[in-house]
């Protein structure tokens, strides 16, 4: 067993408001410059959508991910012979326009037109060919349903036969926030011909070395997700880095902090680093889950704890571990699921499924519904957040709305044994406090600090912040000479 | 390596972590410092936006080598408590997307000014002695005032001055006192608490200039009406994370993610509590995905399905069962077990008034605002305390103690007479389902007989009528429904065909509303919005969704009762800043005039107004008037409304009239004005909009898009006000013609001398002004922010200096006082005298004015003019132009032993005074060496602020706020307490403060930390001991009246006016739905198809202002778009971001559709705030620019709104008056042939 620590994130879609202010805190720190300008790092899709890029879910298009072939792991873009041949062509790119063309107006004019017959008006103007231009589409065109054909597009709801829905009455949508998912078993870094892309040791953050990267872009496809971005100004990869700037002090990614809607949660997993391989190439999909769940590991299990400390992961990690909301939503309770983990990247982004209105003709016979009375199908969502596994959609929407009953009970200071027996004493009302009340404190549980010996931590005491050579010596060492990355080595 | 061979390294050997986890290529991790050096920053400021959302985020704003490069919320607000969510983090998108602004390509750097005029004016400083006689000579000569008036919009703008910009300014201001009158001067800025010290910078200029400051919360209808006809209040609403407290919420017309982003969570997670969601909206709402039950009602029907579940709960929760919970709230907190008379009318008997005290042959003070309550214990009729009779003559009754006022029993209100009638009587009741087919209903009551001094009586209780309104059977005979499925007012089954909700569904929902109110003490809640406040019957659909509310005894809950968020705010320091910005520290009154009357008859709207009075007041009534501007004529000669321009002669020209008459004494003037009034020797200016003499003449727009955004009726604001380029497509002569108001063949085309607009970006107002000046951003300012959202008081701060040659608001209008008074000196203009006409006001003993609700107009000899009585209060105001800029900086001489106040409760700030000199420093005379105190700049001998506290830069004027309010200072809170008590006869009312007496909440300490404001009883609920704010707790468990006439929450309203309206009690009206043009436009082939236009908010614009910025942009359609339902759209062969026109008489909008299933047939959404400067082309049917959201709409006014002078209908300040609503109307859509941009 190889225990390895991971930094998590956990979405509680229930509670997400589509509000976007995730994308934009996050572009504002991280790519809000020339070239990255059509970038999300983080972005909001409104579900059913085709989303962005256009229809990134559509496998038989993308090529993401990987696949099984006799067995085995291999990338659904091919081998690597395979993907040797296309280093200068790559049929499975995006282009720009299943993403978007990034636009800006003519601002100026406003102020220095001269007078005219009409009022001015700022015209919007590519900001990649530098024209004038319509706007077309855009990084969240489909926005509240905006659209609607796109809408019916969406790959999961073909697959569950369900392309004609959205008929008024019993018409749905919910928000779907989407980041790198530091998977623990990254296509993108498999893809990478450069070796650019690697796994940190210390947290899991999956990140492209700027230095290394040579632009061959095959990463952009291999991620199923599509949440590898090709730099046009620097002929570089980028993708989320989890904030690990932040990380590294012990604050929530950007993404986290600022969410309004309070639905996101950071924490520390521990995990079987041995057994990843084997449970991304689980043979039948809807398994993976399940199998994934069994690759986390307890933290609060003495030998686990020995073996972990043995293995080198810091007191303050294991401590975190133990105390890991995401820990909590994912293994104990169960409620937090992966993102298509049919990709088989085996995602540490998870997901808490949505409530839901009352179907139309049911509304006004329930109180609170069950799964199948909701509007958004128990088969959508699964093939979402669960590979279609009806079982374990409907299993968590459940105790989510039991949750509500016992609580509207306790509440009102009724009996609640009912629950009690079903879930234990405090289960239910633990998880009230995590989802419900939502401290921030409880929200976010980073370990904070350098991993390093003392006499590195002195060390970077005095030349923290420099940002060239002078002070800390060019020699290269990983980490600990203060050096920026950058000019030092070229 | 170069890149190139760097590229070949595919098969390069890689290196190893010591797990063998993580696979490193050559480099190592070194280059990690890349984006950790782009995370790094140099300074963090605490700041905030003053965005008009009423959100009050706090905010971190990062700076870096001097610039700020991003912002992020704040998370360290005080905790709610360990069992509750915390407000962290505050903020959206949109305020994420600020910092954009600063350095934008759009960023006013400079002062501008209008070509044509520069030029002109250029010219003519050389030309006269003064800036006086400059500016006369442009504005005088038709030609060259026309040549720059028609030019506005259109470009053209060239680089001024600090000097010139407020040289011209100060010039036109004090040309039109001169030659008109100050009150044809006005400003306007909306929603204080965003900003609350740059409101007041212009604000306190306006009024010490006499100009009027011209409202925004009843012109933007946000104002809901019916909170202060139901309870005397403006709007008092929770705090968001009061909602964490209810049982079960409605969200009805409001979409809470959208609208209230940073509150959203509050509502999200009360489900994991076990509280069920309904959203009421007739689209799949953002607000609809955190629901469990869609009521997805029709647009604007609100009414009907609120009356339906209104009857469910009154017939199944008070008659067929009585929940003693309920009835008891109704007997201590409701006008329900009042008397009313039943008046005879044509042979009928209809609702009448309140019986009076008066009626009664009573003759103790106010005896006409004293009501009675049949009590059970005595079987008499008891006058019980609280009542507004009491609030004005005996202060010891005026509280809520069930107590017979007249000797101190105590009493139980009977709520029916139904077990102690003498007759049962058929009363006959207004009915409006249907616009062509107004009805009346009759409907049984029971009644007791009275002998009167008017003799024999009918009365019975307003519980009683209105359970014969609503048509519950109470086996009384008569035409009532017996059960749920008859097809009659107001049943489940009868609301369907207006709402299209299943009649079972009305009936759940009704059950499980009150069933939870019971189960939970009142924690059922109701939070409202824009999509059923917009709306021109919103009061009356208001009324009908409150009722639900006072009915399960819900309000004064914590947890329960109504939550109204539209554009509502809270302005926690209410008293300082209510003085500083009034400029009451040095004068008597400022003159503030109600919005929606002004642009009303500015924008000539009254000349085409569609409506007749006639279809719309009840069957039981013949209108006063058949066209509403004649209503506003009637509110400006009552005193209800105030009207500037006043009159149709100056001031100055009226007092020299009166000498000529040989008056003086102001008290003779008075006289003197109301006779000339009577014989029509002096008119209101409203009465002749047109005439020139009666022209707004200058406008300076601060914090607003009022030109773009908030003009309903946009064209007519081009055609009329601004006499530029408009889209009006229809110019017909009203309806009805006007009989108070002056029809002249000629309207008014450019009325606007200048257009002043301070702003930080070149968008719609900006565009359209002569001059612009560059205001600094949010994070280059200090200044205040509360909200009701939450209950904290937080500041703004300079993260940065003001960039280029922008100022702070403060300091721009401290720029134009100087001008102002520097001009004055310049020409010797002498001291001014003043005459400013008063409205009768709320919460002042004017409130008793007009007894009954009886109209007597005086014009027509129905009373004498009195003033303050039956006509405006005047008030004397001298005006000394040299000494503006003096009086702006210094805190004025009238507060060292004055009081400041809100809502009828003021104390003496006196030691507050004196503290603030220490803590500002005091003005000094310079020229007598010594220390400059502060940075006092100019102080010569004679100075009339010497000596004051000095507030000349914007932080000490936020000092001086915190120090003067009762909700940052604990000993003005414990002052107003203690005046609380003597006002109502209750003790023990200053542990209000929660021991938070001895505290003073300064700027340095909102720095550190966001601060929970003190409690106090300028509000009717209270936060003590941290607890959640909500509304109406004072008055429910401290026993403080509404400050209603009866004292209580009013279901039943007796002014004559409701009456001619139909709409004493709640009820259902239909939406106006006049046709999109009066003649159809000839038909070219295109196909069009007619919709209900709808303008809710927009998701993608920094609230209803600001919707520019590339981030939100980006995240829609980049530019203005119209939402409409697949199915429409495929009607006229529109697909998804086609280009449509969609018009109707007042003009056409060009945009992008967007088509989706999510919105239902029969509707268009144009969000708010699309503004016109960014992605719009021309359209074929104007040849001209296509429009903004407000293109389409105009105003109604509804003249209930417009009641005066009787209680709770007193007019306030943005409290009471006619609201700017615009809905109510249709368009044609249709698919837009070509695309022209009109660049030339």
């Amino acid at each position: 067993m190889k225990i390895k620590a991971q930094i998590s994130m956990v979405m509680n879609l229930d509670k997400c408001i589509g509000c976007h202010t995730c994308s934009i805190t996050c572009k504002n720190t991280w790519t809000n410059r020339e070239g990255a300008e059509y970038m999300y790092f983080n972005n909001v899709e409104t579900k059913p959508g085709i989303g962005y890029p256009k229809h990134w879910e559509d496998q038989n298009r993308w090529k993401g991910g990987w696949v099984l072939k006799n067995g085995k792991l291999e990338l659904a873009t091919g081998s690597k012979g395979n993907r040797l041949m296309k280093l200068f062509f790559h049929p499975e790119q995006p282009e720009l326009k299943d993403y978007f063309e990034p636009w800006t107006y003519d601002y100026e004019t406003l102020i220095h037109s001269k007078r005219k017959n009409n009022q001015p008006v700022a015209r919007p103007r590519s900001l990649i060919t530098k024209e004038k231009m319509e706007i077309e589409w855009g990084p969240n065109w489909e926005d509240d349903l905006a659209g609607g054909s796109t809408a019916r597009a969406d790959v999961n709801l073909q697959n569950i036969g369900q392309n004609i829905a959205l008929d008024f009455h019993d018409i749905f949508m919910k928000y779907l926030p989407r980041l790198c998912n530091h998977c623990l078993n990254p296509a993108c870094v498999a893809a990478c011909p450069s070796g650019a892309i690697y796994k940190r040791d210390e947290d899991g953050v999956v990140l492209i070395s700027q230095d290394v990267c040579r632009g061959w872009r095959h990463c952009v496809p291999a991620c199923p997700y599509k949440k590898i971005y090709y730099n046009w100004q620097t002929n570089k990869a980028e993708k989320c880095v989890f904030c690990y700037p932040r990380l590294e002090n012990g604050l929530p990614q950007i993404c986290a902090d600022t969410c309004v809607g309070r639905m996101r949660y950071v924490g520390v997993l521990l995990y079987d680093l041995d057994k990843v391989a084997d449970i991304a190439a689980t043979e039948n999909s809807q398994d993976i889950y399940g199998n994934m769940l069994d690759v986390i590991l307890d933290p609060h299990d003495p030998d686990i704890v020995k073996m972990a400390r043995e293995q080198g992961i810091p007191e303050n990690w294991l401590k975190a571990a133990k105390e890991s909301p995401v820990y909590r939503l994912i293994k104990e309770w169960q409620i937090a699921l992966p993102l298509h983990a049919e990709y088989r990247t085996v995602p540490m982004v998870w997901y808490v499924p949505p409530m839901s209105p009352i179907l139309h003709k049911q509304a006004s016979s329930v109180h609170f519904p069950e799964a199948e009375a909701m509007r958004i199908p128990v088969a959508y969502l699964a093939q979402l957040l669960s590979a279609g596994n009806e079982v374990v959609i409907r299993r968590v929407l459940d105790t989510l709305l039991d949750l509500r009953r016992y609580m509207q009970q306790r509440t009102r200071g009724e009996a609640t044994t009912e629950f009690d027996e079903k879930y234990g004493p405090h289960a239910l009302y633990d998880m009230y406090r995590l989802l419900g009340v939502a401290k921030y404190k409880d929200r976010f549980r980073i370990p904070a600090g350098m991993n390093a010996s003392q006499e590195e931590k002195r060390l970077h005491q005095g030349v923290g912040g420099f940002s060239d050579c002078a002070f800390g010596g060019c020699s290269g060492s990983a980490g600990a000479s203060g050096c920026s990355g950058g000019g030092c080595h070229e | 390596m170069n890149t190139f061979f760097k590229k070949f390294s595919y098969l390069a050997p890689k290196n190893k972590s010591e797990s063998g986890h993580q696979a490193i290529y050559e480099g190592g991790r070194d280059w990690e410092s890349m984006y950790r050096n782009r995370w790094s920053y140099d300074k963090v400021v605490r700041s905030t936006h003053g965005v008009n959302c009423t959100g009050s985020c706090s905010w971190n704003v990062f700076v870096k080598n001097g610039i700020v490069t991003w912002e992020n919320q704040n998370h360290d607000y005080p905790e709610t408590s360990p069992d509750m969510p915390d407000f962290e983090p505050r903020g959206c998108p949109r305020g994420a997307s600020f910092s954009w602004y600063m350095y934008s390509p759009l960023r006013v750097k400079y002062p501008y000014v209008r070509g044509e005029l520069a030029d002109m004016w250029r010219a003519a400083k050389k030309e006269y002695p003064n800036a006086l006689e400059a500016w006369k000579s442009i504005v005088t000569d038709p030609e060259k005032a026309k040549r720059y008036k028609s030019a506005r919009g259109m470009g053209g703008f060239v680089r001024s001055t600090w000097e010139e910009a407020s040289e011209i300014t100060a010039a036109s201001m004090l040309y039109t006192v001169q030659t008109y009158g100050p009150d044809r001067n006005f400003g306007f800025s909306p929603i204080p608490a965003m900003s609350m010290i740059s409101y007041a910078a212009g604000a306190r200029f306006m009024n010490l200039m006499g100009g009027a400051c011209l409202s925004f919360y009843d012109w933007y209808a946000d104002l809901p009406p019916a909170s202060p006809q139901v309870w005397g209040d403006q709007t008092d609403v929770p705090e968001s994370s009061d909602w964490y407290n209810a049982g079960y919420i409605m969200t009805w017309g409001s979409n809470v993610p959208q609208t209230r982003t940073p509150d959203a969570h509050f509502l999200t997670e009360v489900r994991y509590k076990g509280t069920k969601v309904i959203s009421v909206s007739p689209d799949y709402a953002e607000s609809t995905t955190a629901a469990d039950t869609w009521l997805n009602v029709k647009a604007g029907s609100d009414g009907a399905l609120a009356m339906a579940m209104g009857h469910v709960i009154l017939k199944e929760y008070y008659v067929d069962n009585t929940t003693p919970m309920f009835v008891d709230y109704a007997k201590r907190y409701t006008d329900f077990p009042f008397l009313v008379q039943l008046e005879e009318q044509d042979g009928k008997l209809v609702a009448g008034h309140f019986l009076t005290a008066k009626t009664m042959g009573d003759k103790s003070a106010h005896s006409e605002f004293k009501y009675y309550v049949l009590d059970e214990t005595t079987d008499s009729l008891v006058i019980p305390n609280g009542q507004m009779g009491h609030r004005w003559s005996d202060k010891s009754k005026w509280n809520l103690k069930l107590e017979n006022s007249e000797n101190g029993a105590p009493i139980n209100p009977v709520l029916s007479f139904i077990d102690s009638k003498d007759e049962i009587k058929a009363v006959t009741l207004p009915f409006f389902g249907h616009l062509d087919d107004k009805q009346t209903l009759d409907r049984h009551v029971p009644v007791k007989r009275l002998h009167t001094r008017e003799g024999v009586v009918y009365v019975t209780t307003v519980y009683d009528l209105l359970l014969a309104n609503y048509g519950v059977d109470r086996g009384l005979g008569g035409a009532v429904n017996t059960d749920y499925t008859s097809d009659t007012p107001f049943t489940p089954t009868w609301q369907e065909k207006y709402t299209g909700i299943a009649p079972d569904m009305v009936i759940h929902t009704a059950r499980e509303f009150a069933d939870n109110a019971i189960a939970t003490g009142g924690r059922s809640l109701i939070i409202m919005g824009g999509g059923i406040n917009h709306w021109f019957h919103a009061d009356v659909i208001y009324r009908a969704v409150l009722n639900l509310v006072l009915f399960c005894a819900c309000e004064g809950k914590n947890g329960g009762g109504w939550a109204h968020y539209v554009g509502q705010e809270k302005l926690r320091p209410a008293e300082g800043w209510g003085a500083i910005m009034s400029a009451k520290d040095w004068q008597p009154v400022p003159r503030l005039q109600n919005g929606t009357s002004f642009f009303y008859f500015a924008t000539d709207q009254w000349r085409t107004d569609e409506m007749d009075t006639d279809d719309l007041v009840s069957p039981l009534a013949s209108p006063r008037y058949r066209h509403v501007g004649d209503y506003n004529v009637l509110a400006a000669r009552l005193g209800w409304l105030p009207s500037y321009p006043t009159f149709n002669k100056s001031g100055a020209a009226i007092f020299e009239e009166a000498k000529q008459a040989g008056l003086t004494e102001f008290g003779d003037v008075k006289t003197f004005v109301a006779e000339q009034l009577k014989k029509k020797e002096l008119s209101f200016a409203v009465e002749d909009p047109d005439a020139p003499e009666n022209f707004p003449r200058n406008l300076i727009v601060w914090r607003a898009n009022l030109i773009t955004s908030s003009s309903k009726g946009h064209e007519y604001f081009m055609k009329h006000l601004l006499g530029t380029k408009n889209g009006l497509l229809e110019n017909n002569e009203p309806v009805a013609k006007p009989t108070e108001i002056k029809w002249r063949e000629q309207a008014g085309e450019g009325k606007l001398d200048l257009l002043v607009d301070l702003d930080f970006r070149m968008a719609g107002s900006a565009l359209y002004s002569d001059i612009v000046l560059p205001t600094a951003t949010w994070y280059e300012k200090t200044d205040l922010s509360s909200t009701d959202m939450h209950p904290f008081v937080h500041p703004f701060q300079p993260a940065v200096d003001p960039g280029w040659e922008a100022k702070t608001d403060w300091d721009i209008f401290l720029t134009l006082g100087k001008a102002v008074s520097k001009l004055a000196k310049e020409v010797n203009m002498p001291v001014y005298r003043d005459m400013v006409a008063m409205p009768l006001q709320h919460d002042s003993e004017a409130e008793l004015a007009q007894p009954g609700g009886v109209v007597k107009d005086w014009s027509r000899g129905e009373c004498e003019p009195i003033p303050g009585k039956t006509m405006p209060q005047l008030v004397e105001v001298t005006r000394d132009y040299t000494r503006i800029f003096e009086k702006q900086r210094a805190l004025g001489p009238n507060l060292a032993n004055g009081a400041v106040g809100a809502h009828g409760i003021a104390v003496n700030i006196g030691e507050q005074y004196e503290e603030l000199k220490a803590r500002n420093g005091v003005i000094r005379d310079a020229s007598l060496g010594g220390v400059k105190a502060g940075n006092m700049t100019e102080v010569a001998t004679g100075d009339v602020g010497i000596g004051c506290p000095s507030i000349e830069d914007a932080y000490q004027a936020c000092q001086a706020v915190l120090t003067m309010s009762s909700a940052t200072n604990g000993a003005v809170a414990h002052k107003s307490w203690a005046k609380a008590e003597e006002l109502t006869g209750l003790t023990d009312l200053t542990k209000m403060t929660g021991g938070r007496s001895g505290e003073h909440i300064t700027f340095e300490d909102i720095v550190a930390q966001p601060r929970l404001v003190i409690s106090t009883p300028i509000f009717t609920g209270n936060g003590k001991d941290n607890r959640r704010y909500t509304p109406f707790t004072n008055n429910v468990e401290l026993l403080m009246p509404f400050r209603t006439i009866t004292g209580r929450q009013s279901y039943f309203l007796d002014h004559d006016m409701m009456a001619e309206w139909g709409e004493q009690m709640a009820t259902y009206k239909p939406i106006l739905a006049y046709a999109p043009m009066r003649e159809a436009l000839p038909n070219d082939g295109t196909r069009e198809i007619t919709l209900k236009y709808l303008t809710p908010h927009n998701k993608w614009s920094i609230h209803s202002m600001y919707f520019d910025t590339p981030q939100m942009l980006t995240l829609f359609r980049g530019g203005q778009s119209v939402w409409l339902n697949e199915d429409d759209a495929n009607e006229i062969g529109v697909t998804d971001n086609d280009w449509i026109e969609l018009y109707n008489s007042n003009g056409v909008v060009a945009s992008r559709a967007v088509v989706t299933p999510r919105i239902p047939r029969g509707l268009v959404y144009m969000h708010h705030a699309q503004d016109r400067h960014i992605n719009v082309p021309g359209t074929s049917l104007t040849g001209g620019r296509g429009g903004t959201h407000n293109t389409p709409t105009r105003i109604h006014m509804k003249p209930t709104h417009m009641i005066g002078g009787y209680g709770q209908l007193s007019y306030g300040f943005n409290y009471y008056g006619p609201t700017g609503n615009q809905r109510d109307m249709l368009v044609v859509v249709r698919k837009m042939k070509e695309v022209d941009w009109l660049e030339d």
